[in-house]
């Protein structure tokens, strides 16, 4: 069953291509493939590989909602408690669980973003698939930067969107709850904010857990590019290698106490001092925080692993 | 335009020497089979023609440098490097959407029909394949694909004979079209044998023996002879000899062959008895000068 069967039969050393194999390839497909497309099914495959990106904050969310399903047994009697206080101890009553809840959907995410760098560039090596990826015409920067969408991009909207959904339900599961008991919903809706706290929570994600690590994932990416075993140890080694070298040397520690400010989420840079990130009462420094050269040294350095991540995959074969 | 062309090609890791400056020319059209034993420099070979290695020396391959531009490469080039290298988490429908989704000459209904005609589920993971099938599933999405330059490296190693004529059969059948070329190396020389256009040996990282199979039957002959005659035939300077069957096989380059044909049963060799006849003992010296002879 030959199915270039109007190909014509030509002489082996025809150099000229052959006419029919234009045509085929003319309707097979068109011959060029937008970057987008490419980057968009190199972001796709990465959700089919490391499925934990989703499944572990949607597995984290439906425990928050299972448990406080289960704490709507005690709410009317704090909403009643609550009516006797002052407006800014009634918020934190109330907002409390709602924090919980976006604090530990974002550490779960967090957690998710840093193993998923470390194995990014390391895992297609391990289990040589990279050798079946690199059989298709996608370059090594589309991949690098496919990956490194998953940390910047992918995981941020996603802790967005799952916890705006998880605390809506919260919130409507409240709502029942005191609406059934006879109390009235409006302290709840009004002390919650519900809009203003779903925007802050957008702002903490994409200036802290985007740009501010940027960094830390673009080194952990770098890292799993190059590391030939044990990217985890790796990662860790070469920072306490130069805080301990700074340290006897210098007696000083400046390099650890960037690194602490760097992983703390340099809270100072993004918001007031001591503020949760969701809290209304915060007041959101954008202008601060965009001119802290903190920021774009940040990026610069991130840019930089990013481009040695390009650099070495067109290197790397399977180990 | 040679599909591939090479010149002072060089590959060194340490003080390993892989590929000591080739110089290499495939037409458009060819299957060829690259054939050398273990550590000769096949696959790095195939690996710098494929973009994935570094090397010293010029190589265009369709007019590109598969080091700088591999990706741009691999819309007309397609590679099976290794048996089972399909990610083991993916779906078969997911990898076909994705090679359909990244890939501009990828035919997805061609590799459906391709798949329809093997048992493999469309919804297994590739781990719950067999690795016959992980090879099926490969070389169907290859197949699909409507490259200019396919090169296979030990596709079929460790599979059991059936897949691996299954897999040769369709690659004729299916797939080579005369305006496509093939390049294939292995160890499992017979089987590939009757597919091929031209032969290439290498050792110990040059090619010490470049021939089309048209020229390699004209030019070899291999006859069993007739005991009482061996003595007659060993004056005709064979350039190897083996027992089998009891009897004396000699293998004759650029003989007479009706001189050659009273001796006993003529024959052309099978690929591998050139190889062993050419590299067999002191493989260096025979075959250097084996090269540019045919």
């Amino acid at each position: 069953m030959n199915t270039q069967s109007n190909a014509m039969p030509g002489s082996p050393h025809d150099s000229q291509m052959n006419d029919s194999q234009i045509n085929d390839s003319q309707i097979l497909a068109p011959v060029v493939i937008p970057a987008t497309r490419r980057m968009y099914w190199s972001v796709r495959r990465e959700l089919g590989e490391s499925r934990s990106i989703y499944i572990a904050p949607l597995a984290v969310a439906g425990l928050i909602l299972f448990g406080f399903l289960i704490s709507t047994i005690h709410l009317p009697d704090r909403m009643r408690a609550a009516s006797a206080l002052n407006p800014a101890q009634q918020h934190e009553l109330i907002a409390q669980p709602y924090d919980f809840a976006a604090l530990l959907i974002m550490f779960t995410t967090f957690i998710v973003a840093v193993f998923y760098c470390l194995d990014a560039l390391y895992g297609e090596r391990r289990d040589r698939s990279i050798l079946f990826w690199k059989s298709l015409p996608v370059s090594d920067l589309n991949t690098v930067l496919s990956k490194a969408s998953i940390p910047l991009v992918v995981l941020p909207l996603l802790t967005f969107a799952i916890t705006v959904v998880t605390q809506f339900v919260m919130l409507l599961l409240s709502t029942a709850v005191v609406g059934g008991s006879g109390l009235s919903v409006a302290t709840l809706w009004t002390q919650l904010a519900f809009v203003q706290m779903s925007l802050l929570l957008l702002y903490h994600l994409v200036a802290v857990h985007a740009l501010w690590y940027a960094p830390l994932y673009a080194w952990l990416l770098l890292v799993s590019g190059w590391a030939r075993r044990a990217p985890f140890l790796w990662a860790g080694l070469p920072p306490l290698a130069i805080g301990i070298v700074e340290k006897i040397a210098f007696n000083t520690s400046h390099f650890g106490a960037m690194l602490v400010n760097r992983m703390g989420g340099g809270a100072e840079a993004v918001t007031t001092p001591g503020s949760l990130p969701m809290d209304p009462m915060t007041h959101l420094t954008p202008s601060h925080f965009l001119s802290s050269p903190g920021l774009w040294i940040g990026l610069a350095i991130a840019a930089a692993f990013l481009a040695a991540a390009v650099r070495l995959r067109r290197y790397q074969a399977p180990i | 335009m040679a599909c591939i062309e090479a010149r002072g090609l060089r590959k060194a890791f340490g003080a390993t020497v892989a590929l000591d400056g080739i110089n290499l020319r495939v037409e458009e059209g060819r299957i060829l089979g690259l054939i050398g034993p273990n550590g000769a420099g096949k696959t790095t070979a195939l690996n710098a023609i494929l973009g994935l290695t570094a090397y010293q020396g010029e190589l265009r391959v369709l007019g590109r440098n598969p080091w700088t531009e591999r990706d741009q490469l691999m819309r007309d080039v397609c590679f099976i490097a290794d048996v089972a290298v399909l990610p083991r988490w993916i779906r078969v429908s997911q990898a076909l959407d994705y090679v359909a989704g990244v890939h501009p000459r990828f035919d997805r209904a061609k590799a459906e029909g391709f798949l329809a005609k093997t048992t493999i589920n469309r919804a297994s993971k590739v781990r719950e394949l067999s690795k016959g099938m992980v090879t099926q599933l490969h070389l169907a999405l290859v197949m699909a694909i409507d490259a200019r330059l396919l090169v296979l490296d030990e596709p079929t190693l460790g599979l059991d004979i059936l897949y691996r004529k299954h897999f040769y059969d369709s690659l004729l059948n299916d797939y080579f079209d005369r305006s496509r070329t093939i390049v294939v190396a292995t160890h499992q020389v017979e089987e590939i044998q009757h597919v091929l256009t031209d032969i290439m040996f290498i050792d110990r990282g040059r090619i010490v023996f470049d021939c089309s199979m048209e020229q390699l039957e004209s030019r070899y002959l291999e006859v069993m002879v007739h005991p009482e005659q061996v003595a007659a035939a060993r004056a005709l300077k064979p350039m190897h000899e083996r027992q089998g069957f009891g009897r004396s096989i000699l293998l004759f380059e650029a003989a007479d062959r009706r001189q050659i044909a009273s001796l006993g049963d003529v024959r052309t060799p099978s690929i591998a008895d050139l190889f062993v006849a050419l590299l067999g003992d002191k493989a260096g010296n025979q075959a250097s000068q084996a090269r540019g002879n045919c």
